[in-house]
């Protein structure tokens, strides 16, 4: 089955290193995976996206056609691309502002506030989100995104890196049981 | 997980290519979407007793290539669009004066500076006939990161053994894409290596067979004296004013591109036996070329593909017989129709070409091609 991410915010993020952590864990899990990206010529700033895509299968198009996750880092990106989500999911950090017009479902988690108070790092804030993709698709496994995040940071930080996966993966596990308790309201 | 797979840069790959076949000097100037080939032969060279040069500009850096090589060095150089306009005159010297070289152009939107970090295809006639006069020419062109690395240890060995600069023609979106290969173990590969002269006594350093030979190659530094000259030169090497002497030169070295060709062409096909609707592509937009012939197909349609891989020399005959049987030939590219004009020369069995060119910066979603060849069975 072919699963694709998009990966959206601004430049200087470091989403670019989460979709590379995220196709890696897949690939350690014997998986396919593309990664792709698109950013401006600002090494700082303007806006980024980079792209994921899964498969057991051979993948012949490497980006992202309707996606089953995007993530969206900034208000910018989230009005950018959230009205573009079809089928998939849209998590959307929770400084943005979510709008009743962008129609797919969407869950509103707090990224970039758990990074920077529970995780102690501002600038971690991609690992957290890598944590939160991979615990809500589990398109990679857990120990995969972990060897991943620890061959793919700056040596020194893996330590840092880990405990903001993990606090990703907690996010998703609440993420997870709202939407499931609304849908039982529902 | 497979034993050696690695997510993995197409930069990256044509950079372990490179090395792979022996590189030994990397002269450049960083240009996006390129940087990450210099980047990581700063890195990796030095490891190796190799040599790399940041230059001045990009005139500099295939010079400085051209020097090395003559001093008996496998030499690379990377570049985009506007280093690749500025190495064209150094290009045709080392055509002229047969100095094996690899050049690899990694392609972005242009004209001019255009858009940095946007993917095109529009370097393909510039490859082609950038620089002035007639030349024989040898462009290979990547479809994935795999090829990448195959692709670029192969034009090694096609400029040791033809002595001609080679162009590996990649884009944007091969370059940045990161994907699952696995990749050859180096120790087992046997990449190729210059014929030189048994010694300098008598040695003529264009002496060749007129129908396409190869003349024999002495590194400078090591005993022999030779000249070498951007003039119409002899086999001594030295300029001559001559019209034969020129014909003679023109033709071998028309010749031996031309009996090279059948020995390097190379490409990719899928469902190409029964296609009635031939989509003929490279690089980055014949990814979404397969993704909509596939598409296709399950649907029932007739529709196969045809992914080169050896741009030039073009690959007339395979062009044509992929298309022999075609209602429809249709021709996905980064530009307004540059290989489209090949695959009309080439000749389609009549079969009408449609040019789908794109040139905003992106690649072609595969339902736009897909489109067309829905259009094309109605």
């Amino acid at each position: 089955m072919r699963v694709e991410f998009r990966l959206s915010g601004s430049g200087g993020q470091g989403l670019l290193l989460a979709g590379i952590v995220l196709a890696e864990a897949a690939i350690l899990d014997d998986k396919n995976a593309v990664q792709t990206q698109s950013y401006g010529p600002e090494a700082r700033g303007g806006s980024s996206k980079a792209e994921v895509v899964i498969s057991d299968e051979d993948i012949d198009y490497p980006k992202a056609t309707d996606p089953d996750y995007l993530l969206a880092l900034t208000a910018e990106s989230y009005k950018s691309y959230g009205p573009l989500m079809g089928k998939g999911l849209i998590i959307v950090d929770s400084s943005v502002p979510v709008s009743a017009d962008i129609a797919a479902r969407t869950v509103s988690v707090p990224i970039l506030e758990t990074a920077r108070d529970k995780v102690g790092k501002k600038v971690v804030a991609n690992i957290v989100a890598l944590g939160v993709l991979g615990g809500l698709s589990k398109a990679a496994t857990r120990t995969s995104l972990e060897a991943a995040v620890k061959s793919r940071v700056p040596k020194g930080t893996e330590e840092l890196n880990v405990s903001a996966l993990r606090a990703g993966f907690e996010l998703a596990e609440l993420a997870a049981s709202q939407r499931g308790a609304r849908k039982t309201q529902a | 997980m497979t034993r050696n797979a690695k997510l993995m840069q197409g930069n990256e790959a044509c950079t372990i290519g490179a090395l792979a076949a022996g590189l030994e000097f990397y002269a450049g100037y960083p240009i996006t979407p390129s940087t990450e080939i210099a980047e990581l032969c700063a890195e990796e060279l030095p490891k190796v007793g190799g040599k790399f040069i940041q230059m001045e500009d990009e005139i500099g850096s295939i010079a400085a290539c051209i020097g090395a090589s003559l001093a008996g060095k496998k030499a690379m150089t990377a570049t985009s669009g506007p280093g690749f306009s500025l190495m064209q005159e150094c290009l045709g010297y080392a055509s002229l004066t047969e100095v094996p070289l690899v050049i690899i152009d990694v392609q972005r939107m242009g004209p001019s500076t255009g858009m940095p970090t946007s993917p095109a295809q529009a370097d393909l006639m510039q490859a082609r006939w950038g620089t002035h006069g007639d030349h024989p020419v040898i462009v290979l062109a990547p479809g994935n990161v795999k090829e990448c690395f195959e692709l670029t240890f192969k034009a090694f060995d096609i400029a040791e053994t033809y002595r001609v600069p080679v162009i590996v023609l990649t884009d944007e979106i091969i370059g940045h894409m990161r994907e699952k290969v696995i990749l050859p173990d180096p120790a087992g590969l046997k990449p190729l290596r210059r014929a030189a002269p048994a010694s300098p006594a008598g040695y003529k350093p264009y002496a060749a067979d007129p129908d396409g030979g190869v003349p024999l190659m002495a590194p400078f530094g090591e005993g022999y004296r030779w000249h070498v000259t951007g003039l119409f030169h002899d086999e001594s090497g030295r300029p001559s004013g001559k019209s034969e002497v020129a014909d003679k030169l023109m033709r071998r070295l028309a010749r031996k591109v031309e009996k090279a060709a059948p020995l390097i062409e190379e490409h990719f096909e899928e469902s190409l036996e029964d296609a009635e609707i031939v989509v003929v592509s490279f690089g980055s937009s014949a990814m979404s070329s397969l993704s909509a012939v596939r598409r296709a197909r399950r649907e029932g349609v007739k529709a196969g593909m045809l992914r080169l891989k050896t741009m030039w020399p073009f690959p007339d005959e395979l062009v044509a017989r992929a298309a022999s049987r075609a209602r429809r030939v249709i021709v996905p590219e980064m530009n307004l129709g540059q290989l489209a004009l090949e695959v009309e020369r080439a000749g389609c069995g009549g079969a009408p070409v449609t040019r789908l060119g794109k040139v905003n910066g992106e690649l072609f979603r595969p339902e736009e091609v897909y489109a067309s060849i829905m259009e094309a069975v109605k």
